[in-house]
């Protein structure tokens, strides 16, 4: 055991997410050091839709220079790439769509290599089985698990733990394509493969998946250099206009995360009270006294996206004091003409219009009390429902209301709506909801993320 | 003093869909101290201003950092769901950030 831990060795994270970009340049001069390269390619934050729809968040142009530029630098070195939830949300078409821009990267560059793809996919059937099983519970906030919020969704993933991640590099992979992962086991994996405790290469690849954002300046769209020692690791970014400091680490910890001190993954409970972080050189820092408590059975983290209908959206600034006192009137009048114009089609296909007061309270609403009314708002008029035919035709009738409305003592009467352009009605497709937050107990990884085998240029 | 006066930085981010986590990060011991024994600053306090459970709030601190978590559900829906304000949580330091301590 410990083979590789005779002498300290690193791996590069790219950047905290595929398709934010990272500069190229330290890869062009790669540190001997290095064994992999690795980024995650995902999250949950940008909101249910990308997941339920199937499409990236970032560009796919910007996406394919990240993906050609970790491929050539991972094959020059003969280094293993390992990518984690890939296309964002780390679903079937996700998955797919970032095989088809790696084979043909590979080709327009001759690259050849052995390529492990892991989906992340649970059919629904499978969930059904698992909460009549018993072995659903929710997490993070969310309500029990019922079988209509399962069968409403359109995908469901689950995010794989390092087990799939160690059975593709054991059994030869050079680039590793998963579908949605746990952030950490993208870096925990590999390097648990090369001899690191647990404790260590989670609490390393806490840091390492978010790129240089543990540094100063922060940035997600940056590299950070990982260095693994016996009982503990480094970091440093690469680029030199940055730099670690034992604060900023440590404070990485905190980010986006529910407890400051202690993670839960898959595998076990990564526990940082006890953590000391150092300052080596003017830009890396040494982090020691991770602890590692290991779970009894794996689990997996689910999530899944139900459509909830389909939006269109208008913006409009209004300047007229009157007309920015009289709002809520405004707006109730809007609401009820539009009920009348569209009759039962309003309560049929489940219309609902919302309007928000940027420069008012539309971010924090009701949390605050009202403030004085400013000079200008912006109006957003958003109208959901069954259909987009539908949520474009109240929110027609809701603006053309709107924008001719009459309130008591208005001096505005030619219009009460200023719109920054033409068309004023934007379509913004589907909706969705996450209506799967929840984590299968007793979870076999094996059989949920099975490993697929592409030989590339062969 | 006002809390985001006082404060070196207050971030509000998501922690899952359904949780939103507001880190402060004090400037040094004494504010961090007297944040964390403000009543405004309770459990209960803070519930009220965001319109949740008192026993959802949870207010943990890291000495050695000088910063303290606080982590609450989101009240009204859950990321990017019909009716949310707030894709990523990152504006939600208000109500919090107000109060005077």
């Amino acid at each position: 055991m410990n083979r590789a831990m005779n002498r300290t060795w690193s791996y590069l994270s790219l950047c905290g997410l595929m398709g934010y970009g990272f500069p190229p340049e330290p890869l062009r001069r790669m540190d001997p050091q290095i064994r992999f390269l690795g980024a995650d390619a995902g999250s949950s934050d940008p909101g249910p839709y990308y997941l339920g729809s199937g499409t990236h968040f970032v560009s796919s142009r910007q996406l394919d220079r990240d993906l050609e530029l970790a491929l050539l630098a991972a094959r020059r070195g003969s280094l293993p790439l390992i990518l984690g939830s890939a296309g964002g949300a780390g679903a079937g078409p996700h998955l797919e769509d970032v095989l088809v821009r790696i084979r043909r990267t590979a080709a327009s560059h001759g690259l050849r290599f052995r390529l492990a793809s892991i989906p992340a996919d649970l059919s629904a059937e499978t969930v059904l089985q698992a909460l009549r099983d018993g072995r659903i519970e929710p997490c993070g906030g969310a309500g029990p698990l019922t079988e209509e919020a399962v069968l409403s969704c359109q995908r469901i993933v689950g995010q794989m733990g390092i087990e799939p991640f160690r059975a593709a590099l054991d059994a030869g992979a050079d680039i590793v394509v998963a579908g949605r992962s746990c952030d950490a086991a993208i870096f925990a994996a590999p390097a648990m493969q090369l001899g690191a405790s647990p404790a260590v290469a989670f609490h390393a690849a806490k840091i390492a998946e978010c790129g240089a954002l543990c540094a100063r300046p922060a940035s997600a769209a940056d590299s950070l250099l990982c260095t693994l020692e016996e009982d503990g690791f480094l970091v440093k970014p690469t680029n030199p206009a940055r730099r670690c400091t034992p604060e900023s680490v440590a404070l990485h910890a905190l980010y986006e995360q529910p407890s400051p001190t202690q993670f839960v993954e898959p595998e076990g409970i990564l526990d940082l009270s006890e953590c000391r972080y150092d300052a080596v050189g003017d830009r890396a820092v040494r982090v020691r006294g991770s602890r590692w408590i290991p779970a009894a059975r794996a689990s997996v983290k689910l999530e899944g996206a139900a459509l909830r209908g389909y939006r269109a959206i208008t913006l409009a600034g209004i300047r007229d004091p009157a007309a920015i006192g009289h709002l809520d009137g405004i707006e109730a009048s809007v609401v009820e003409t539009v009920k009348e114009r569209m009759g039962s089609t309003f309560d049929d296909l489940h219309v609902a219009l919302r309007f928000l007061h940027y420069g008012m309270d539309a971010v924090t609403s009701a949390n605050e009390p009202p403030p004085p009314p400013p000079r200008e708002i912006g109006l957003l008029i958003e109208a959901i429902a069954a259909d987009q035919t539908t949520a474009q035709e109240a929110l027609a009738l809701a603006r053309s209301t709107a924008l001719h409305q009459h309130f008591d003592g208005r001096k505005t009467t030619a219009g009460n709506l200023a719109f920054p352009f033409s068309p004023s009605d934007l379509t913004a497709g589907p909706v969705y909801e996450f209506a799967v937050y929840h984590v299968l107990r007793e979870a076999n990884p094996e059989a949920l993320f099975p490993i697929r085998w592409e030989e590339i240029g062969r | 003093m006002r809390l985001y006066d006082a404060v070196r930085e207050i971030r509000s981010k998501n922690a899952g869909p359904f949780t939103l986590t507001i880190d402060l990060i004090c400037p040094n011991q004494t504010t961090f101290e007297r944040i964390l024994s403000s009543p405004r600053f309770g459990p209960r306090a803070i519930a009220t201003l965001y319109q949740v459970e008192e026993t959802s709030v949870c207010i943990r601190s890291v000495r050695q950092v000088l910063a303290i978590k606080v982590t609450l559900p989101r009240a009204s829906s859950s990321s990017g769901a019909p009716g949310d304000r707030d894709v990523y949580g990152s504006q939600q330091h208000f109500p919090l950030a107000d109060i005077e301590i």
